[in-house]
């Protein structure tokens, strides 16, 4: 089957924005890709990983996103281009590191990929990691179409061998998880002659500071002049609109598509911008002096709309007076997602055009005809998820043990525990390794009257990723926590991708399984394993552990995601209810199966006042026949 | 006649796990295959574990759109389960638009847990009638059902949309879809539940 690595140049495919990042990188004959998952970038990496054989190139899932890009950065030295990638909060993981290779250089093309999860869509928070570029003097691409994706990575490439510096590329979900037809470029051959040498004394090392930090705003000037030039910022409009909208990235397509819903192409021209850091200075102050009425169209934070008001502001002569409209105007939202609609509505209030996006009388009667049925969905976890097993027994062994102990919570599948379908035990959600880096805080205010039990819950990837240097903390320090490792075996959340517990590399291979459980015992704290299906064996374990305190203990609660398991082998049983056995209403605090435990494979049937299996969602693991007390949900070993 | 319009503006919806991703690349690759420019826009990560996902589909014969629909101006809606269709509409439906959806329910935790109440067959069916233009439910996953496997419902709904004649591009560029993605005994699966599919709608 054909793939980004053998698509032949010159077709059209229809490929999703990361697909387009990845096919750029190979179109630069890289011959390193690293990453920790994370979305929306995961593709990126798993793209490259997936073709690695076909494509002559190494490819790894790091442990974490500094390693990752401390792996690529070390290839790049070695003369081979690399291409790193994380999601935004990736990026503050990598931070120290960059802001000591962001002065040191590369010899070989080095892009980092950051993408941007505008409205959080599967994210715990939202940023905009463009900052980072202006701060860390690192120029910075930002992509609007899947062409570009494609055609700027390979571009990068380019610029950052010629100027010997990294380049960051960022994406946002709009960009990097949209699909469209990109038309496929050669590829050059993975220059892969890796060999490390040392040109000149200190060549690779960020020291001396202040000259290399110099030398780094120097080379951004030089890159500025290219910047004027590139074929990835452009002006389409008439010679003097009546306001001109700046945008980059993902608002590029909505910008159009606004123009064209208010029929306003005589009144509007659209300044697109592809290097937003540095700006092409004297194409910006050119453009900006074509109207007075600026609007910046961009996702998330004021980043381009603040550049601009600088440029602005240092030769106003330049440009003339300028009104900006955008997210300090409150034209623009600066949290969210924005869209068409929402561009829309700037440009009509700006230019006072009435505009009626939906025809009201539609709307009306949409609402009046399904308000009542359409209920919200919320996320929750799968049929069959071991974690809502595992909540379940942590429920019931912190009511049973009554001091009012708590979780703190990670970055995973199982933050969804936050909410009803874990049972609402996760207290805090921050960033990977979180959970236990706050134990560690909470576990150690006994002298301070505290005498709450703390669980730190993290997953397995996680636990590699930040966990460890916490829990070595935690047992040092003498903080009193259980870590609770929820093991499902994959990196679920980001699209089940392999990590050293899994026995797997990237690319398929085998490799050295790292055991939790033992490296937690290797630390020498107390480490209990436990299958979360086994709901009574795992409240009873949790319950010695709790009983057991004053110090730090491990459970790990070990069972693989269901739809990785799903994957290779069938549900091991065919469920159903016996509708005489159960007692609806009246069974437990009012239908404990359905109110309370909430697995989407067991349903209401309110025809017959009782519960009932959906066989198309019901995953048959058999864990909810534990939860009856009626005995009223059977589980029969499947056929 | 919906296959003219440019661009042609389509939402796939469901619920997360149903394969909506998966469907609507099936869709955009066959438009690709004959020249057309398709964008995609999709709901994805966090919203897929249960959540209500959506894709985007933009078609054109001349340029590349955005991956997103603007409030009320989708031309087909295609739902693979009924109370999505029905939030799909009240969103990006308008008077001309045109509806194919499966038949089958997935509770909300609303109606798992007893507060909320899950339209009848019939509600369904008058209020897509009310909303569209045309409209087809049709009962996807009992005939994927019948034929061994769930999922296939998705190539079902993707026959009946081929079907129903509101694409610019005919059966065969998705046949080879098909024959470029499953081999052997998939491969005739996925067939037959593509051609039952599309004599669900064929008029
Ligand atoms: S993907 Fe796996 S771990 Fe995540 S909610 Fe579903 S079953 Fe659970
Ligand atoms: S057996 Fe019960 S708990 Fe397991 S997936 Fe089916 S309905 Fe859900």
């Amino acid at each position: 089957m054909a793939n980004v690595a053998t698509f032949e140049a010159g077709t059209a495919q229809l490929l999703m924005g990361n697909e387009g990042i990845a096919r750029g990188a190979l179109e630069a004959g890289i011959g390193f890709a690293s990453a920790y998952p994370g979305n929306p970038s995961s593709e990126i990496i798993g793209t490259l990983a997936d073709v690695a054989a076909d494509a002559g190139i190494y490819v790894e899932w790091s442990i974490n996103e500094k390693v990752a890009l401390e792996a690529a950065a070390a290839a790049a030295f070695a003369g081979v281009r690399s291409i790193c990638a994380m999601k935004h909060n990736g990026l503050n993981v990598v931070l120290d590191f960059l802001m000591g290779l962001n002065v040191t250089g590369t010899k070989a093309g080095l892009v980092l990929v950051t993408c941007d999860d505008p409205g959080a869509l599967s994210s715990t928070e939202e940023e905009d990691s463009r900052p980072v570029a202006k701060w860390a003097c690192v120029p910075l691409l930002e992509p609007a179409t899947f062409q570009e994706e494609k055609d700027m990575t390979r571009w990068a490439f380019e610029l950052s061998e010629q100027f010997k510096t990294m380049f960051l590329l960022r994406g946002v979900t709009r960009t990097s998880h949209a699909r469209g037809d990109v038309r496929i470029g050669e590829r050059l051959p993975p220059n892969r002659e890796a060999r490390f040498t040392v040109d000149v004394p200190l060549q690779y090392t960020a020291i001396p500071a202040p000259p290399k930090h110099m030398a780094a705003h120097q080379r951004q000037e030089r890159i500025r002049e290219v910047f004027e030039e590139a074929p990835f910022n452009w002006y389409q409009g008439p010679e003097k609109p009546e306001l001109l909208i700046a945008t980059c990235g993902s608002g590029w397509f909505y910008s159009i598509e606004a123009v064209r819903a208010l029929k306003a192409e005589d009144r509007v021209g659209i300044l697109k911008l592809g290097t937003t850091w540095p700006l092409p200075e004297k194409l910006v102050r050119r453009n900006l002096a074509r109207a007075e009425k600026v609007l910046v169209v961009e996702e998330i934070d004021p980043f381009l709309e603040n550049n601009l008001k600088e440029l602005v502001g240092e030769d106003p002569a330049a440009v003339g007076p300028k009104k900006f409209y955008g997210k300090r105007s409150g034209h623009i939202p600066s949290a969210g997602e924005i869209n068409p609609d929402i561009v829309t509505a700037a440009l009509a209030k700006i230019l006072d055009i009435e505009h009626a996006p939906v025809d009201p009388d539609y709307s009306q009667k949409a609402l009046a005809l399904t308000s009542f049925f359409v209920h919200p969905r919320m996320v929750g976890f799968c049929a069959g998820c071991p974690h809502r097993a595992t909540f379940w027994s942590v429920k019931n062994a912190l009511k049973l043990d009554g001091r009012d102990g708590f979780v703190t919570g990670d970055i995973g599948c199982y933050t969804m525990a936050v909410g009803p379908t874990g049972f609402w035990q996760l207290k805090t959600a921050q960033a990977m390794g979180s959970a236990a880096g706050m134990a560690c805080g909470f576990g150690n205010l006994k002298g301070l009257g505290f005498k709450q039990p703390v669980i730190a819950a993290c997953g397995d990837s996680t636990f590699f990723h930040a966990t460890i240097p916490a829990l070595i903390s935690g047992i040092y320090n003498k903080a009193d926590y259980i870590l609770l490792v929820l093991d499902n075996s994959a990196t679920a959340m980001t699209g089940f991708q392999p990590h050293p517990g899994t026995g797997r590399t990237a690319t398929g291979g085998p490799a050295p399984a790292i055991d939790i459980a033992d490296v937690c015992r290797a630390l020498g704290v107390r480490t209990e394993v436990t299958d979360p299906f086994d709901l009574q064996g795992t409240t009873e374990k949790l319950l010695d552990l709790l009983e057991d305190d004053g110090k730090v203990r491990v459970l790990v609660s070990r069972r693989e995601c269901q739809l990785v398991r799903a994957r290779r082998e069938k549900a091991p049983y065919v469920m159903r209810v016996d509708q005489e056995k159960c007692i609806g209403e009246t069974c437990g605090c009012a239908r404990l199966c359905t109110r309370v435990f909430q697995c989407p494979g067991l349903i209401w049937d309110a025809a017959k006042g009782a519960a009932r299996i959906d066989e198309v969602i019901c995953a048959g693991c058999g864990v909810c026949a534990d939860i009856c007390s009626a005995g009223a949900i059977i589980r029969e070993a499947a056929q | 006649m919906t296959k003219n319009k440019d661009p042609l503006n389509i939402i796939i919806t469901g619920v997360g796990g149903q394969g909506n991703v998966l469907l609507s690349q099936f869709v955009g690759k066959a438009l690709v295959r004959e020249g057309y420019h398709a964008t995609i826009g999709e709901t994805y990560g966090a919203s897929q574990r249960g959540g209500a996902v959506m894709s985007h589909l933009r078609v054109s014969r001349d340029t590349q759109y955005g991956p997103l629909i603007a409030q009320g101006q989708a031309d087909i809606v295609l739902g693979l389960e009924p109370l999505e269709t029905m939030r799909v509409l009240s969103q990006y439906g308008n008077s001309e638009v045109v509806v194919i959806t499966n038949s089958r329910p997935i509770f909300p935790v609303a109606v798992t847990t007893g507060e909320g109440v899950y339209p009848s067959p019939e509600q369904i069916q008058s209020t897509l009638e009310a909303l569209s233009s045309k409209c087809w439910v049709v009962d996807a996953t009992e005939i994927a059902l019948e034929m061994g496997a769930p999922i296939l419902a998705n190539i079902i709904m993707m026959g009946a949309l081929v079907g129903a004649g509101l694409l610019p591009i005919g059966a065969a560029a998705f046949e080879a879809e098909l024959r470029d993605s499953f081999a052997g005994e998939r491969l005739e699966t996925n067939l037959a539940a593509f051609r039952r599919g599309m004599s669900l709608t064929a008029s």
